[in-house]
């Protein structure tokens, strides 16, 4: 009888220690919205996420939140990260998956889990005192810029995507390859039309995790910027400064107080949401790919 | 090697299929690149700073002269205070999911609570903490505050790991356990936990070298002092937060590339050992 309590009560604590995840994301958005929930009421969703002009702290006149400039600056350099870390992540997933030696293989993936291990801050700091110089003196602006902002991301990007796809090239069938080189068709062939396309949903779900991490990245992206809140003018200028929502929580939340501080979480409520929707995407797409490949 | 592929007739398939091969293999050469270009620009850059008074003495003018040893300190009592908070119920989370969980509502509920924590940015998790641990709970900026908020960033990364590690030991060895005689907990502590012990361990490492270094969490809820902590609740700045003063606010870049090489030697330290732990135990029942 005791033992069989004994047994009870271990479920039970082992049932809480597991339940406690959710509890956290739960505890997240009620605080999330505690705070931020009445600057959203009074401002209205709509005006807050596409108002174009951010001025909490009015000299003379009414404050105004309006953080459209800085939903697109999230976009701007996530989208930026992704033009640069897809190719080169795809490359060296196919690489390490297709046709590196063992010890090509063994290096190159130890070199991704360091690369991992990089403290985004230390990337931001390279990045200010190599990539923003560098930006400004051979491209001309003043070097916080998307671009910058999108390579420092991307660098960020690469391992996760290369893992990520690596994985989803190696799940493809060995019968897939082996009939297409059968068939007489070249590696690099057979690479392209055939194992690709097989692996095509689980490399979708790895760029859609890639967008959502650098949507949420602050550090590294925040050095170098340049965190000014407009869009840049004209809308294909790269060289032009933006604030991604990140940047202007880590910037502001230390001096910001009442509606400008409750206006700073309802930002963190739209990172979330926006966040989570790329989460959501990614699992949708590779669970659409369990259905159907295997 | 004639092959039935029909490209646009300009390049035979053989050229292609080595013109491609070339450009795989220099696209994983200048992956490699970018990686030991950062690590060799800053130690470079650093090293000339790191040295005895740097790594043991304290910081004069903000930073900007003396050393960090208040901020190494920092970190690791934060790192301490992530792991043993996250260790214990992330493992017990595993423990749950891999060996008690049926496929109901809850179990599916507590998957995506995992998976969602896992999506939340950092900031959020900085924001959060602020909000509940620093105000509402009342801990303060501190290191209590700091390390509980890394907890929630290190959590669904050591479910993932133990939960992979405790489902890779065999049915076989739970079956003889149970047939006898012995109760549901006395396999899964007996015998199950010691095989899954390496894996556990590797991940719990991993995932509190990966939390460590977000600024992010840390600037809103360990506080900046730059005084040698005496509490759990005396306020602390990480090195990671360290840096990024001394670089935004300009006040010492040599300063920045030598905590950053100290940053860089402690999350390295800790990648290591969790592959030694897992050279040394080996994978008793590898999946592979």
């Amino acid at each position: 009888m005791l033992a069989k309590t004994r047994e009870k009560i271990i479920e039970t604590v082992l049932f809480l220690s597991a339940a406690t995840a959710i509890t956290i994301v739960l505890l997240i958005l009620i605080f999330l919205l505690k705070e931020g929930l009445p600057i959203l009421m009074k401002v209205g969703v709509i005006d807050f996420c596409l108002g174009m002009t951010w001025n909490p702290i009015a000299i003379a006149g009414e404050p105004e939140y309006g953080i459209f400039p800085m939903i697109m600056g999230s976009i701007y350099v996530a989208i930026g990260s992704l033009i640069l870390a897809v190719p080169l992540g795809l490359a060296c997933a196919v690489f390490l998956a297709e046709i590196a030696p063992a010890w090509a293989r063994f290096s190159l993936k130890h070199a991704i889990e360091l690369l991992v291990g990089i403290p985004s801050v230390v990337l931001g700091f390279v990045g200010l005192v190599l990539l923003v110089p560098f930006v400004r003196d051979h491209f001309g602006g003043c070097g916080f810029s998307i671009l910058a902002g999108s390579i420092v991301l991307a660098v960020m990007a690469l391992p996760r995507i290369i893992s990520v796809s690596d994985d989803a090239i190696r799940s493809v069938p060995r019968a897939y390859k082996e009939a297409s080189l059968a068939l007489g068709a070249t590696h690099w062939y057979t690479i392209k039309k055939v194992i690709l396309p097989s692996a095509r949903s689980g490399i979708i779900a790895a760029v859609i995790l890639a967008m959502g991490n650098s949507i949420g990245e602050t550090m590294a992206v925040l050095m170098v910027v340049g965190s000014v809140a407009c869009l840049p003018s004209p809308l294909y200028d790269v060289l032009d400064p933006v604030r991604p929502m990140t940047s202007n929580i880590a910037i502001e939340m230390s001096y910001a107080t009442g509606d400008h501080a409750q206006a700073l979480f309802a930002t963190g409520i739209v990172l979330f949401v926006m966040v989570g929707m790329m989460t959501w995407l990614s699992h949708k797409v590779l669970k659409s790919k369990m259905g159907t490949a295997r | 090697m004639t092959a039935i592929t029909t490209t646009n007739g300009l390049v035979s398939p053989a050229t292609s299929d080595r013109a491609a091969k070339v450009g795989l293999w220099a696209s994983a050469v200048l992956s490699m690149a970018i990686l030991l270009f950062i690590i060799g620009y800053i130690v470079i850059e650093g090293i000339s700073v790191v040295n005895i008074p740097f790594l043991l003495g304290s910081p004069v003018l903000s930073g900007a002269k003396g050393g960090i040893l208040p901020a190494i300190v920092g970190t690791i009592c934060l790192m301490a205070v992530t792991l043993s908070s996250a260790v214990p119920i992330g493992v017990g989370a595993a423990i749950y999911l891999a060996e008690y969980a049926s496929d109901s509502v809850a179990t599916r509920t507590i998957t995506f609570g995992v998976e969602c924590l896992a999506g939340v940015p950092s900031i959020v998790i900085g924001l959060f903490g602020y909000a509940f641990l620093v105000i509402y709970l009342g801990f303060g900026f501190s290191i209590l505050s700091g390390g509980l908020a890394l907890m929630a960033m290190a959590l669904p990364w050591i479910v993932r790991t133990s939960e992979e590690a405790i489902k890779a030991v065999p049915l076989t060895v739970r079956e003889g356990s149970l047939a006898l005689g012995a109760t549901k907990w006395q396999t899964v502590s007996r015998v199950v936990l010691p095989s899954a012990i390496p894996g556990i361990v590797t991940g719990a490492i991993l995932g509190v070298g990966k939390a460590i270094g977000e600024a992010a969490v840390l600037m809103f809820t360990a506080g900046s002092s730059l005084l040698m902590p005496s509490s759990l609740f005396d306020p602390v700045r990480a090195l990671p937060y360290h840096i990024y003063i001394l670089a935004s606010e300009g006040i010492s870049n040599p300063m920045a590339y030598g905590s950053s090489i100290v940053l860089l030697a402690m999350v390295l330290a800790i990648n290591l050992g969790a592959i030694a732990i897992q050279a040394h135990y080996g994978r008793r029942y590898g999946r592979n």
